[in-house]
């Protein structure tokens, strides 16, 4: 398999704090690969390096084939990215975000208009299409988020708790729209703090402390440490945290 | 370039959207231009006079009148002696007391000599000076037209004088209003300008969008521009509105060319925003923005030569006033309105104004990161 991100003693410090502490992992393409953690372990940390956001203090890490030192702007072309702040326009409507995020990333006019038309369809917003981004209820934005962070097609999107605050219904459209971006071959990067999401990774990494204590699929993480539910997993691990979170 | 035009339309219907950004754009400069050259006048106008008349005689009559008369001073007080007079000083009900001594008359047309005396509230300097001054003026016209008078002017004049005869040059009527109205302008372009682009970056920052801008393949320069180049056309179009208010309310045409008052504008708007750009990318919140560009505009306004002429101030301030780009673009407003001046004549302010836009511009794109450390 085509390894799409791989980091190799990854670490950042801030001062004398230890935020990422040496990890490694690779992530498959294709791939719907889970970054879990309590607040405070790191993940967001450690997300913004590999988006190019933040520089790493020593380590490797390569994104899409590209250094993170040194190829960081071409990292920007082929990934999507979607954090915790929501990160649309509010005072702007949804074609015209739309149309923005398409246009920065070089889509042409015709490819515009035609993601615009099938993002408003699968999202059901017919005839909102002028509505202010604002106005919209929090799980809607966070879908239209989503499928904005992927309207250029890139080969990775990162998001940084994308469900966080949105209702059980929602969560699951929003998986929903996970799986078929992961099934047209775009790579999937999330952290979140809901397990039952850990459920629907194909492998998750578990952070403690700014190190990886645990990386595997959930159903040999739950045969490892003999729990019924990654939600135990996630405990055992998180318990021994000596960080308290933020 | 294509990405440059998603920037722009996006940056466009952004503030055509937020209706407070209009308002402010076109109501301040309105209220602004209408409000201070009035208030910025400098001619001491309605200073209040005491007189202490202890002689009460048609001479003292007359002096009084006259210091009325002239249309710079208003009786507020009238007190027969002068502990009553300086009390209307001390509750600031006058600002100078005229006292006449018993006798003046007397004194005046039997020796031939009288003695008057002034008294100047002090607390506000230039009001006092010009007082004083302006008494003293009267008080020797007065004194021409008694001895006038009383003799017979010789054919020459025994004592020679020196007559002075004055040529007042590009404003001849002294209006201050010609003087300010320019100025003001310039500060309300300087103001709009570098305090919306100061808080657009740092917006961005706070509604959390700059992150979603940094993880895209936009360049620095190309997200720079793409704020400076609305804020420009917006601060053209207020300069443009003043200009239009300073001819139509104010009667003031330029004598030099529009086409030169704009190249200039257009390369020193460059700087004001590069400024309010630089400011925004070292600000966090949009609370430290706003604070930080008023202190600086404040003492860019007050170094400017607006309100107080370079040439008095201290050395030191003076040289600080070459680092201060608003103090180039008072002088060239003041230039092309009232002496006409064109290009040629303004050629070092244009290479020193460019050289400012390259600088704040080049440091804002150098210190906007994508990536932090």
């Amino acid at each position: 398999m085509e390894k799409v991100i791989t980091a190799k003693n990854l670490t950042k410090k801030f001062g004398s704090f230890i935020a990422v502490d040496n990890i490694n992992f690779e992530v498959e393409k294709g791939e719907i690969f889970g970054f879990l953690g309590a607040n405070g372990a790191g993940k967001t940390t450690a997300m913004r390096m590999l988006c190019g956001l933040l520089l790493p203090t020593s380590g490797q890490a390569t994104v899409a084939g590209f250094d993170v030192y040194k190829q960081n702007e071409q990292i920007k072309k082929n990934i999507g990215y979607m954090s915790q702040k929501f990160s649309m326009y509010e005072d702007l409507t949804i074609s015209e975000n739309i149309r923005f995020y398409g246009g920065i990333y070089g889509l042409s006019n015709d490819r515009i208009k035609e993601k615009t038309a099938q993002l408003i369809k699968q999202l059901h917003l017919e005839g909102q299409e002028k509505t202010l981004v604002k106005a919209l209820p929090l799980g809607w934005k966070q879908k239209l988020a989503f499928s904005i962070a992927i309207v250029h097609e890139p080969a990775i999107v990162f998001l940084d708790e994308p469900t966080g605050g949105v209702d059980p219904i929602t969560r699951r459209e929003f998986w929903g729209l996970i799986y078929e971006a992961s099934a047209r071959g775009i790579t999937i990067f999330v952290t979140t703090h809901y397990m039952d999401e850990a459920e629907y990774c194909n492998r998750v990494s578990i952070m403690v402390d700014g190190r990886i204590d645990a990386l595997d699929t959930p159903a040999n993480l739950m045969k490892d440490y003999s729990a019924d539910s990654m939600d135990e997993v996630f405990l055992h691990l998180a318990r021994k945290a000596v960080r308290t979170g933020d | 370039m294509r990405m440059l035009k998603f920037l722009l339309q996006k940056e466009l219907k952004q503030i055509f959207r937020d209706p407070g950004i209009i308002r402010v754009l076109f109501i301040m400069p309105m209220v602004q231009l209408l409000i201070l050259p009035l208030a910025a006048d400098y001619e001491i106008k309605n200073i209040n006079l005491g007189v202490v008349d202890q002689d009460h005689t048609e001479y003292s009559r007359i002096l009084t009148n006259k210091i009325i008369a002239s249309g710079y001073f208003k009786l507020k007080d009238y007190s027969p002696t002068f502990n009553q007079g300086l009390k209307a000083i001390e509750l600031d009900k006058t600002d100078l007391i005229l006292e006449i001594p018993p006798h003046f008359e007397r004194d005046l047309v039997k020796d031939n000599q009288a003695t008057l005396f002034v008294a100047v509230n002090a607390i506000n300097g230039v009001k006092a000076g010009l007082g004083g001054a302006y008494v003293q003026q009267i008080i020797q016209g007065y004194n021409q037209d008694v001895r006038m008078q009383w003799i017979q002017a010789p054919r020459y004049n025994p004592q020679p004088t020196i007559d002075v005869t004055y040529s007042d040059w590009y404003n001849p009527h002294m209006n201050y209003r010609v003087f300010m109205v320019p100025g003001i302008l310039v500060m309300l372009v300087t103001m709009i300008g570098s305090s919306f682009a100061a808080n657009n970056i740092v917006r961005e920052k706070e509604m959390g969008t700059i992150e979603q801008i940094n993880v895209s393949p936009i360049k620095k320069y190309q997200f720079i521009l793409g704020k400076l180049i609305p804020f420009w056309m917006l601060a053209l179009s207020v300069l443009t509105i003043g200009l239009i208010i300073a001819r139509v309310v104010y009667g003031i045409v330029p004598l030099g060319s529009y086409f030169t008052i704009y190249i200039f504008a257009s390369i020193y708007l460059l700087a004001v925003l590069g400024l309010g750009l630089l400011l925004s990318t070292y600000a966090q919140t949009q609370q430290q923005s706003m604070l930080v560009s008023f202190f600086v505009t404040m003492i860019f306004n007050l170094l400017s030569g607006l309100y107080t002429p370079i040439e008095s101030m201290p050395a030191w301030a003076q040289w600080v006033t070459k680092f201060n780009p608003v103090s180039y673009f008072i002088e060239v407003m003041r230039m092309v309105m009232l002496k006409g001046s064109g290009l040629m004549d303004i050629r070092f302010h244009i290479v020193a104004i460019l050289g400012f836009a390259l600088f704040f511009n080049g440091w804002a794109v150098l210190n906007y990161r994508k990536r932090t450390g």
